[in-house]
């Protein structure tokens, strides 16, 4: 328990800095948009209606979709501007995040405007223009400053909106407070769910009351409460900024990506160790969805990570048949490096694979040893998948070689789906061959007598621009052949159960030491 | 003439609210525009200084042909009804509203707004207070003050003392009559008040429905006139007087003018 936490607060620097990075610029560029367009929109009713029902669809938009949706928006974009222009950008991280936090900041910040600007008394507009104001003059002298009140009230509001909603851009990959919630979530580490969460709202809180403070102000109109407020802004948001600004200074940084599970967040830990070791820096993009991770490497925006290979066999190259496991890693390496010059380094030595379990009590009961037995059951047994496993290859080409008419299937997040099993909710679930459940929970893994699911070897996969960096090949080299599966549903394990949990770090540091005990 | 209306004209989707309307004032003239709501007595008035664009016709101000209508604003004095004053600057700061606009330097305004105080009769603490914190009749001192700010030649004021008490309303109206004769400005007032028009103006301009009805010297008005209603508005003071007269007398006078 006492190291989860400390654990957490070792991360914080780097969370919170990032988190408040991209709160202030989302805020910032949300202002600058939102401010001049609510001064046209409370001059033009053919501004306003427009502007205003756009605003509030976009509120009506999940946080977490908008964030989401900006990927592939900024992917097609980037692509454009590569052909057009012959530069390219990231895709993924700060610049989605920063655009759709952006767009989300605006409602409050123009409503309040349009609000507070046409709520200003017309006996001071009145005498404001009979005095021979121009409308800049009558804007910036009497409007704006009466309208100052509601306007930060505005302000306010998308604050507190900005700071939770930025928790949501883990995701996407830009890292933020968010990265407690969701790497909790998934390894069922509560400690650093309610941390992040703690943060989250204490960094929100703090940021409303001093923009409180600076609205009480305008309002009373008492400078030394705008001072109070202004100055504990500047002062927080430097003192949180501060270990990007001590950061800056160094060499480039090694970008290791992880997907979102514990496995992932494990080797990513493993890489970055050797690699910190080796005396580079390194950043990691944790959280990715399955089929970013990929593209996110491919692109450049992440330098490594780990995949396996029957999921680039299915999903990168469109593949469905089983030429053995040799021949698949062998036509990997090849295809994707003429394809998007991505590395295959090699195998980690274990192989995390689709397979569909069963609890051992049930499956002896039943008889059902393989997949062949599976089937004959299947109409009267329910399925629990993961949330991607029923749309992917590897589910169609079990369905084409075994039939498998289960009476209902249900999609869990992985640990519940594991939950359902043991609750016996599910019957049959599909497990990972590596994880640490397998063994913890008395499962059985069915046997695949037709070959239908390719293999899945743990392979490194490095970025077209680091595919000769000598440092990284040096570090992580070692690596390749030595993470056993008995260590690696091990370690999983660690993060999975629910006592005496690891952290991802500790684990990646028992896993190394596995490694290194073995001959 | 320093001010000409020429066939000055406002409508409003085919509606005439004011005018057509031919007025030459000189300089120096305290003008009346002398009427019930509705008379378009306001909108001529805005029509003069261009805060209301007119429908037809032109006002001529001498010496500010072709001048943008917001500069030409800044060399006219306006007391507004509602007063108007904003409310987040101290009563300096409104008052240095329109030196400011004209680029006075910070000592001269400072200076003006010093003497603009002692003219329209306000101690100097008042300077640094919000208007919040005033009176109605030192708020619409503050008006006066902030119109005359930029030494204007002509002053424009709508129903300028309406809202104060008697009292106030005619100590108010008396200062600034004077303040009229000293600075020799060129007033042009709206009015309901038939008392006050007759007390200050030299000049009084009854309009109805827009138009013009009677134009002319307060006694000239008092002492006949060929329009039944001017006449009627005309008697109205006198016959309140008479009343308030046998009022004063005791009971031995009442009923008096009864008939």
């Amino acid at each position: 328990m006492d190291e989860r936490i400390a654990a957490a607060w070792r991360l914080l620097p780097d969370y919170l800095s990032q988190h408040v990075l991209l709160s202030l610029c989302a805020l910032g560029l949300g202002l600058a948009v939102s401010l001049p367009l609510a001064v046209a929109a409370s001059r033009s009713p053919a501004v306003r209606w427009p502007s205003l029902f756009l605003a509030s669809l976009i509120q009506t938009i999940p946080s977490l979709a908008l964030l989401a949706l900006f990927y592939p928006l900024l992917l097609a974009v980037s692509a454009l501007s590569l052909t057009w222009f012959g530069h390219g950008f990231p895709a993924l991280g700060f610049a989605p995040s920063l655009m759709a936090l952006s767009l989300y900041s605006m409602l409050p910040i123009l409503r309040n405007a349009v609000a507070g600007i046409m709520g200003v008394d017309p006996a001071a507009t009145e005498a404001a223009r009979g005095m021979g104001m121009t409308d800049r003059q009558r804007l910036m002298w009497i409007e704006l400053p009466l309208a100052a009140p509601v306007i930060m009230a505005g302000v306010r509001t998308a604050a507190v909106w900005t700071i939770g909603a930025a928790t949501l851009a883990t995701p996407v990959g830009q890292t933020s407070l968010g990265n407690y919630i969701f790497s909790g979530l998934q390894t069922e580490n509560w400690v650093y769910v309610l941390f992040g969460c703690a943060a989250s709202a204490v960094l929100a809180l703090a940021a409303d009351q001093l923009l409180g403070l600076i609205e009480s102000g305008l309002a009373l109109r008492r400078p030394w409460r705008l001072w109070a407020g202004a100055i504990g802004l500047v002062v927080g948001s430097v003192l949180a900024l501060s270990p990007l600004l001590a950061g800056a200074g160094g060499g480039s940084s090694y970008r290791v990506g992880a997907k979102n599970f514990s496995e992932q967040y494990i080797l990513a830990e493993l890489m970055a160790q050797r690699l910190e070791a080796a005396g580079a820096r390194v950043t990691r993009k944790e959280d990715l969805g399955s089929a970013t991770a990929y593209r996110a490497l491919a692109a450049g925006e992440i330098d490594v990570y780990v995949d396996y290979t029957g999921t680039l066999w299915a999903n990168v190259l469109n593949r469905s048949d089983n030429p053995g496991r040799a021949a698949v890693l062998a036509g990997l390496t090849a295809e994707l490096k003429r394809r998007d010059g991505v590395r295959v380094l090699g195998a980690l030595g274990f192989e995390n694979a689709y397979a569909l379990a069963m609890r051992a009590d049930r499956a002896k009961a039943l008889g059902v040893a393989g997949l062949d037995d599976l089937s004959r059951h299947a109409p009267d047994l329910v399925l629990g998948s993961d949330l991607e496993f029923l749309s992917r290859p590897e589910w169609r080409a079990l369905e084409a070689a075994y039939g498998l008419p289960f009476r209902k299937r249900t999609s869990y997040q992985p640990t519940f789906m594991y939950r359902a099993l043991s609750d016996g909710e599910a019957d049959v679930i599909s497990a990972f061959s590596s994880d640490g459940r397998i063994a913890a929970d008395h499962l059985v893994v069915l046997a695949d007598p037709r070959h239908a699911l390719p293999p899945y070897d743990a392979v490194i996969l490095i970025s077209p621009r680091r595919a000769h960096d000598a440092r990284l090949l040096a570090a992580l080299r070692p690596l390749l052949g030595s993470v056993g599966v008995q260590a690696m549903r091990a370690a999983n394990y660690s993060l999975d159960r629910d006592t005496d949990k690891k952290t991802a770090a500790q684990a990646a540091r028992t896993l190394a030491s596995d490694a290194r005990a073995r001959p | 003439m320093l001010i000409e209306l020429r066939g000055l004209a406002k409508t409003y989707g085919g509606r005439a609210v004011a005018g057509p309307l031919s007025l030459g004032i000189p300089a120096g003239q305290f003008v009346a525009l002398l009427g019930g709501s509705g008379s378009g007595k306001t909108t001529t008035l805005k029509m003069i200084n261009g805060l209301i664009a007119p429908s037809g016709g032109e006002a001529v101000v001498e010496g500010m042909d072709g001048l943008a209508p917001h500069l030409r604003r800044r060399r006219i004095g306006y007391v507004f009804q509602e007063i108007g004053l904003f409310p987040h600057l101290t009563v300096g700061e409104n008052i240095a509203v329109g030196p400011r606009l004209a680029g006075w330097d910070a000592a001269r305004i400072a200076a003006r707004v010093t003497e603009l105080l002692a003219l329209v009769d306000l101690p100097p603490e008042v300077a640094p207070r919000l208007p919040a914190a005033l009176s109605g009749g030192q708020r619409q001192r503050v008006g006066v003050a902030r119109a005359l700010a930029a030494e204007p030649k002509i002053m424009l004021m709508d129903e300028p003392f309406g809202a104060l008490d008697p009292v106030t309303r005619e100590s108010l109206g008396r200062d600034y009559r004077a303040l009229h004769d000293r600075l020799g400005l060129t007033t042009v007032m709206v009015t309901h008040d038939v008392m006050e028009a007759l007390l200050l103006a030299d000049r009084i301009v009854v309009m109805a429905a827009g138009k013009v009805l009677a134009d002319g010297a307060p006694g000239d008005l008092l002492a006949d006139h060929a329009d039944p209603v001017v006449r009627a508005l005309m008697e109205t003071p006198r016959r309140q007087a008479a009343r308030v007269e046998a009022l004063a007398r005791g009971p031995t006078g009442r009923g008096a003018d009864h008939g």
